[in-house]
C-alpha cells in the first residue's frame, strides 16, 4: 500500500459511523461473555444469575442522567422511577449473591 | 468530568464486571469476584453523577435510598428455596427500568444528545424502540414466571387455540409500529409499542409449564441483558452495551445448557404446552405391577450396611425443605465410614444450579457434589442410590423407549446401583407425565412420605 493510500484509508477509518464503533464493542463483548460464562462452574449457576442480574442494573447510569436535570418534568419522574427500580436490583442482587457465595464451603 | 475520562472510567467498570463473572469459575474466587463487581457498579454510578448534566441530586438520593433499602431487606430475608422467584422478580425490575429510561429519552432527547423532541435521530428511535420493547417483554414475562414459581397461579401450561399465530401476528405488528415510529415519532405510537410488548411478554410465558422454568428464567435473564444493550445503543453508552452483551450471552448459554439437559430444542420449550401439573396417577387399571414399599427402619438398615451411597436430590427436596435433614443423615452415615456423594442433574430444581445452592445452604461441602457427567459412572459401584424428590431425571425410559416424551434426555443412571431408595409421596408420574418403571423393579424400595419427614425418621433409626 502506498503512503497516500494508507493515509486515505486511515481517514476513512476515522470517519466510521459511530454506530459501527458501538456495534464492534457489542460483538466483542458477546465473545468475551461467551468464553467467560462457559468457564463458570455449574455449581455456581444460581449465583451467576443473581450477579448478572445485579450488573445488568448498570442501566442506572441512563436513569441518573434522566433524573439529574434541574427542572422537574415527565422525563425526570421516569428517571426517578428507573433509579429506584435499578437500586432495588443492585443492592438486592449483590447482597443475595454474597449470601449464596458465603455458603459454599470445602470439606473440612 | 471530561468525556474522555468518563469513557475510561466506564471501561474500568466494564472490566470489573467481566472479572466478577470470571470469579465464578470457582467457589474460592467467587466472593472476591462479587466484591469486584460491586466496585465496578460504584465506579459507574460515581462517574455518571459527575456528568455535567446531572445537577439535582434530591430525587436521585431518594431513589437510591428507597430502592437500596427495599433491595437490601428482600435480599437478607429471602429463603434460599424461594430463590427462583426472587430472580424472576429482579428480572422484571430490570425490564421495567429499561422501559422507564427509554421513555425518559423519548421525552427529553436533549439530555442524551440524540436530537430534540419531534426530531430524534432515526437510528436512536429504532434503538429506543427495541430497548423499550425488549424491556417490556422482560417485565411482563418475568411477572408471569414469578407468579408461577411463587404458586400465585397454577404452574400448568396455559394453551389455547391460535396461540402461536396470535403471538407471531403481534410480533409482526410490533415491527410495523417501530417503522411507523421512525416515520412519525408520535408519542401515541411509542406507547402502542410499550403496550403491545407488555402483552406479548405475558402471552409468550403463559404456555410454559413449571418444570420448564429453568429455561424461562435463563431466557429472561438473557432478555434483560439485551434490553440494557438496546438502551446502551440509544444513549451511545459503551458500558451499558458491554454489560448488556455479557448478561445477554450468559442467559443464552444457560438456556442452552438447560435445554440440553432435557434434550429439547429451545423452540419446543418456548412454544410451550409441555408438562402436567403435579403428575398423574401412574399406569392404567390394567396393570397391577408389584411395588416394594419400605419404612424408615428398612431404609436405615439398607443404608447402614452400604459402603457407598449416592444422593440424588430433586425439586421435591426443595419443596419439602429437606436439605438440612438430608445433610444430617449423610453426616451420620459418614460417621460410620460410609462414602457419600451427591449427584446433580442439570435441570434439577427450578433454576440453574438450584440444588447446589440448597445443599450449600445445608453446609454440604461443594466437593462432595458432582455434576451428571462426572458421577454417572459411579452408580455401578454404589450400594445405594438415595433419590429424594427427583423422578424424570432418573427414568431409564429416556434411554430405552423411543416413544417416550423424555427419550434422549440425559439421565442419572441410578438403576445401576445395587439398591435404589425412592423418597416420594406417591407413585404419581413426574412433570413429563411419564411413568417411571424403576418404581417396579426388584432392587427398588419406595419410601412413601414427605421427603423431610422420611429423612428425619431415617436419621432417628440410624
Amino acid at each position: 500500500m502506498k503512503p497516500e493510500e494508507a493515509a486515505q484509508s486511515a481517514a476513512d477509518a476515522a470517519s466510521t459511523d459511530p454506530f459501527i464503533f458501538l456495534f464492534t464493542v457489542f460483538v466483542l463483548a458477546i465473545f468475551v461473555g461467551y468464553y467467560v460464562v462457559w468457564n463458570v462452574t455449574p455449581a455456581l449457576h444460581s449465583p451467576l444469575m443473581s450477579v448478572t442480574n445485579a450488573i445488568s442494573s448498570v442501566i442506572v447510569v441512563g436513569a441518573l442522567i434522566a433524573a439529574g436535570p434541574a427542572e422537574l418534568d415527565f422525563s425526570k419522574v421516569m428517571g426517578f422511577i428507573a433509579v429506584t427500580l435499578a437500586s432495588i436490583n443492585i443492592f438486592g442482587g449483590f447482597i443475595v449473591s454474597q449470601r449464596m457465595l458465603r455458603m459454599y464451603r470445602k470439606r473440612r | 468530568m471530561h468525556a474522555d475520562l468518563t469513557g475510561l472510567a466506564y471501561l474500568a467498570a466494564a472490566i470489573c464486571f467481566i472479572m466478577a463473572l470470571r470469579g465464578l469459575s470457582s467457589p474460592e474466587t467467587a466472593r472476591r469476584g462479587n466484591a469486584i463487581g460491586i466496585a465496578g457498579m460504584v465506579i459507574a454510578v460515581a462517574t455518571t453523577l459527575a456528568d455535567p448534566g446531572v445537577v439535582s441530586f434530591e430525587l436521585i438520593a431518594a431513589g437510591v435510598v428507597i430502592g437500596g433499602a427495599i433491595g437490601t431487606i428482600i435480599a437478607l430475608r429471602i429463603q434460599m428455596t424461594a430463590l427462583p422467584q426472587l430472580v424472576a422478580a429482579f428480572h422484571s425490575l430490570v425490564g421495567l427500568a429499561a422501559v422507564a429510561v427509554a421513555t425518559a429519552a423519548f421525552y427529553a432527547p436533549e439530555a442524551y444528545g440524540i436530537g430534540t423532541v419531534g426530531d430524534i435521530k432515526t437510528a436512536s428511535l429504532i434503538e429506543m424502540a427495541i430497548g423499550t420493547a425488549v424491556g417490556a417483554v422482560t417485565f411482563t414475562g418475568s411477572v408471569v414466571a414469578f407468579a408461577k414459581l411463587q404458586g400465585l397461579v397454577s404452574g400448568a401450561p396455559l394453551v389455547f387455540r391460535g396461540q402461536h399465530p396470535l403471538n407471531a401476528g403481534l410480533g409482526a405488528v410490533l415491527v410495523l409500529l417501530v417503522v411507523w415510529l421512525c416515520l412519525a415519532e408520535a408519542p401515541l405510537v411509542y406507547w402502542l409499542i410499550v403496550i403491545l410488548a407488555l402483552a406479548l411478554g405475558f402471552l409468550i410465558i403463559v404456555p410454559i409449564g413449571g418444570a420448564d422454568m429453568p429455561v424461562v428464567i435463563s431466557m429472561l435473564n438473557s432478555y434483560s441483558g439485551w434490553a440494557a444493550c438496546g438502551i446502551g445503543f440509544t444513549l451511545s453508552n459503551t458500558l451499558l452495551i458491554v454489560t448488556g452483551a455479557l448478561v445477554g450471552s450468559s442467559g443464552a448459554i444457560l438456556s442452552y445448557i438447560m435445554c440440553r439437559g432435557m434434550n429439547r430444542s429451545f423452540f419446543s420449550v418456548i412454544l410451550g404446552g409441555f408438562g402436567v401439573e403435579g403428575g398423574q396417577a401412574a399406569g392404567g387399571d390394567d396393570d397391577e405391577r408389584h411395588v416394594k414399599a419400605g419404612s424408615a427402619e428398612d431404609a436405615a438398615f439398607v443404608l447402614k450396611n452400604a459402603s457407598k451411597v449416592i444422593v440424588v436430590p430433586g425439586y421435591g427436596m426443595a419443596v419439602a425443605q429437606a436439605q438440612h435433614a438430608l445433610r444430617e443423615m449423610c453426616d451420620t452415615l459418614k460417621g460410620q465410614g460410609i462414602d457419600i456423594a451427591y449427584a446433580i442433574h442439570p435441570v434439577a430444581g427450578r433454576m440453574p444450579g438450584h440444588m447446589n445452592v440448597l445443599l450449600a445452604e445445608a453446609s454440604v461441602p461443594y466437593d462432595e457434589v458432582f455434576e451428571l457427567e462426572d458421577i454417572n459412572n459411579e452408580f455401578a459401584t454404589a450400594d445405594v442410590a438415595y433419590v429424594i424428590g427427583a423422578n424424570d431425571v432418573t427414568n431409564p425410559a429416556a434411554k430405552s423407549d423411543p416413544e417416550s416424551a423424555i427419550f434422549g434426555m440425559p439421565i442419572l443412571e441410578v438403576e445401576k446401583a445395587s439398591t435404589v431408595l425412592f423418597v416420594k409421596r406417591s407413585l404419581a408420574s413426574g412433570y413429563a407425565g411419564v411413568d417411571n418403571e424403576l418404581f417396579y423393579r426388584d432392587n427398588t424400595m419406595m419410601l412413601f412420605d414427605d421427603a423431610k419427614k422420611m429423612t428425619e425418621e431415617i436419621v432417628q433409626s440410624l
